[in-house]
């Protein structure tokens, strides 16, 4: 069957491989080669070695988005987390309506960055009337209006492939436990726990990179302000490459330390956590 | 089961009847079965009562109820800030950054000019418009090809089928910022324009043809874009089902491509879904890829970029415009996921644990 089906190359796959090429494979290589040439447009490249990664790493915008986006990730992550999967016990108990809430949590999810962006910018702006500030007088309002932001977003998602884990744990666990004595907290700790790290896994998998990578909410909550101080990675390489003129040398060059630091991230996280995980 | 049992009562009866045996043997031995019976109409009766509570859900005692009234105040947090856009799209300029909180009143309440002026000022219907050919359209062609794509290099067992796996695989870890600038410019060269200015340099692009070139244009790079998800989701499904059913195929005289689309398609209807529904969410949001490769004109725009182009040159923004034009935005979606909720929740979740 192998040699038959073989012969139709050109029908089945090389459709999405010649779009695959032009929009990845190319850009891809290309963008390596550019993260070390000095080049106005694409053409003029000129070769010139790792002046490029000196220039990004001395550049006090993109260490500080590195701080930031770093700051941001470990704090959108535990909390995301944490809360999501507190939403998912209470939500896999018996209460009345789990359905209903499950709908309501999880929409906020199917929304786009940026009409998001400007959702949150009109609550904040509202809220620090009081003060009053903008959302773009100080860092930390922007820093924690992202938070609230993402929190709305991703709660509901990630909470749903929390209850799908702790719905396929075996009651029969469960009761073992109780009928050893356990308190609901060792049964949370030493059940619970070990028994959802799939879910766990993709939950911190997901919020890390979706963190780390953000970008439309970024630029319409608060689009950096105030003086660049909340501006995040992608932010940064963006406004590198289409904000300062012979710069987009250094923009690549960030591109690709933002893509390493992306995929190590990534891959010990996932190394990590399947170390931790139990058969069942 | 009710049934069964009941006719095992009738003929019993029947036999009662015939015999008229009153031998203390007999009534005991009747006896007998009669208990059995009536325990096995408790179970079952039980084990329906069982079955319906699963359903309807166990009455809720007292400490539920603080859990659903905790849940219930969560709720209405999570609805509030679609509230406050909708109430807000309805009031002055003003009132949107004076008091964002207060409900709109006689002096506040403009009615649908905010609405009827922002529609105006980013072009509404063309952008809508535009989302919806391009999203559809890329959809349609990512879900068909990358399916297509995903069959082959799953059943064909070489070294270049194995390579594409992986170069799939990987490209999804990759951001976007690494690749959007050179891909800026490979998606500019690969224009229908560009390529024929390379023998004719005066040539002009007729201006009806302009808008279809750049569609077809953003939605190559969509599905190389998408192609990395779509075909590891798909492949993982046709890993899953059994070559034997192609091989019967293919022996009683269907071709490859008849049995892919007459076997195979058929049955990868529920990933064709899940892969449908990621797709459609990221490429009707998404708003990077499109302002760098569509031009920022009114009839070329998306919806995101229409929003964003809201924001104006120096910062200042129409805020109760943008209110109104974000209810616009959120409207469809909310529509969407209300029509296929059930899918969607299974969509991204099945999305999540496979990507």
């Amino acid at each position: 069957m192998d040699k038959v089906v073989k012969k139709h190359f050109a029908l089945f796959a090389l459709p999405t491989m010649i779009a695959f090429t032009l929009a990845f494979l190319i850009p891809f290589i290309m963008g390596i080669y550019l993260s070390f040439c000095k080049f106005k447009t694409v053409k003029d490249a000129k070769f010139i070695g790792f002046t490029n990664y000196g220039r990004a790493f001395s550049d006090s915008a993109f260490i500080n988005a590195l701080k930031f986006t770093a700051l941001f990730t470990l704090v959108s992550v535990i909390l995301i987390n944490v809360i999501a999967f507190i939403f998912a016990m209470l939500l896999t108990k018996s209460i009345k309506g789990t359905n209903a809430f499950r709908t309501v949590f999880f929409m906020p999810n199917l929304i786009g960055g940026i009409v998001l962006g400007y959702i949150w910018n009109m609550i904040i702006n509202g809220v620090l009337l009081s003060v009053p500030a903008t959302i773009t007088s100080d860092a930390s309002y922007g820093f924690w209006g992202l938070t609230v932001l993402m929190l709305w977003q991703m709660i509901g998602y990630m909470m749903i492939i929390y209850i799908s884990g702790i719905q396929n744990i075996s009651p029969d666990l469960l009761e073992a436990a109780e009928i050893d004595g356990a308190t609901p907290w060792q049964k949370l700790i030493n059940v619970t726990l070990p028994q959802i790290m799939p879910s766990i896994t993709i939950c911190l998998f997901l919020t890390l990179t979706n963190s780390f990578r953000l970008f439309d909410q970024n630029y319409a909550l608060t689009a950096g302000e105030p003086n660049k101080q909340t501006q995040m990675l992608a932010l940064d390489i963006y406004n590198t490459f289409y904000g300062r003129v012979g710069w987009q040398g250094v923009g690549q060059a960030k591109a690709v330390v933002f893509s390493i630091i992306v995929a190590a991230i990534a891959l010990t996280q996932l190394y990590l956590t399947r170390s931790k995980e139990v058969e069942s | 089961m009710d049934e069964d049992i009941r006719e095992k009562e009738v003929e019993l009866k029947l036999d009662e009847e015939a015999l008229r045996d009153n031998s203390s043997e007999w009534k005991a031995f009747m006896e007998g079965v009669k208990k059995e019976n009536e325990q096995k109409r408790i179970k079952a009766e039980m084990d329906k009562i069982k079955e319906s509570k699963k359903k309807k859900g166990a009455p809720m005692k007292g400490t539920d109820w603080i859990k659903f009234a905790v849940l219930l105040v969560l709720a209405i947090l999570f609805v509030m800030p679609i509230v406050l856009v909708l109430m807000n799209s309805f009031k002055g300029k003003l009132y949107v950054s004076n008091e964002p909180f207060a409900l709109p009143n006689n002096e506040s309440f403009v009615g649908f000019d905010n609405y009827i002026g922002g529609m105006q000022d980013i072009g509404f219907w063309s952008a809508f418009f535009n989302t919806v050919i391009i999203t559809v359209l890329s959809v349609g062609l990512l879900v068909l090809l990358t399916a297509m794509c995903a069959w082959y290099i799953t059943r064909v067992k070489t070294w270049y089928t194995k390579l594409m796996y992986l170069l799939f695989a990987c490209s999804m870890i990759v951001p976007f910022q690494m690749v959007m600038y050179p891909m800026s410019f490979v998606a500019n060269s690969i224009k229908l324009t560009s390529i024929i200015k390379m023998f004719d340099s005066s040539f002009v692009m007729p201006e009806l043809l302009q808008q279809p070139e750049n569609i077809l244009n953003i939605i190559i790079m969509y599905l190389g874009f998408g192609a990395g998800l779509s075909v590891f989701m798909f492949a993982g499904f046709v890993k899953s089902v059994p070559v034997e059913i192609e091989e019967a195929a293919m022996i009683d005289g269907c071709g490859p491509i008849k049995t892919f689309f007459m076997i195979d398609l058929p049955i990868m209807k529920p990933s064709a879904i899940t892969v449908a529904i990621l797709n459609a969410m990221w490429i009707w949001n998404d708003y990077l890829l499109p302002t760098l490769i569509l031009p920022n004109d009114e009839k070329s725009r998306t919806l995101p970029m229409a929003i964003q182009y809201l924001r104006g040159g120096y910062g200042s923004i129409d805020m109760a415009k943008m209110m109104a034009m974000l209810v616009l935005a959120i409207i469809p979606i909310i529509i969407f996921y209300f029509a296929c909720q059930k899918y969607i929740i299974k969509g991204v979740v099945a999305g999540a644990v496979k990507g």
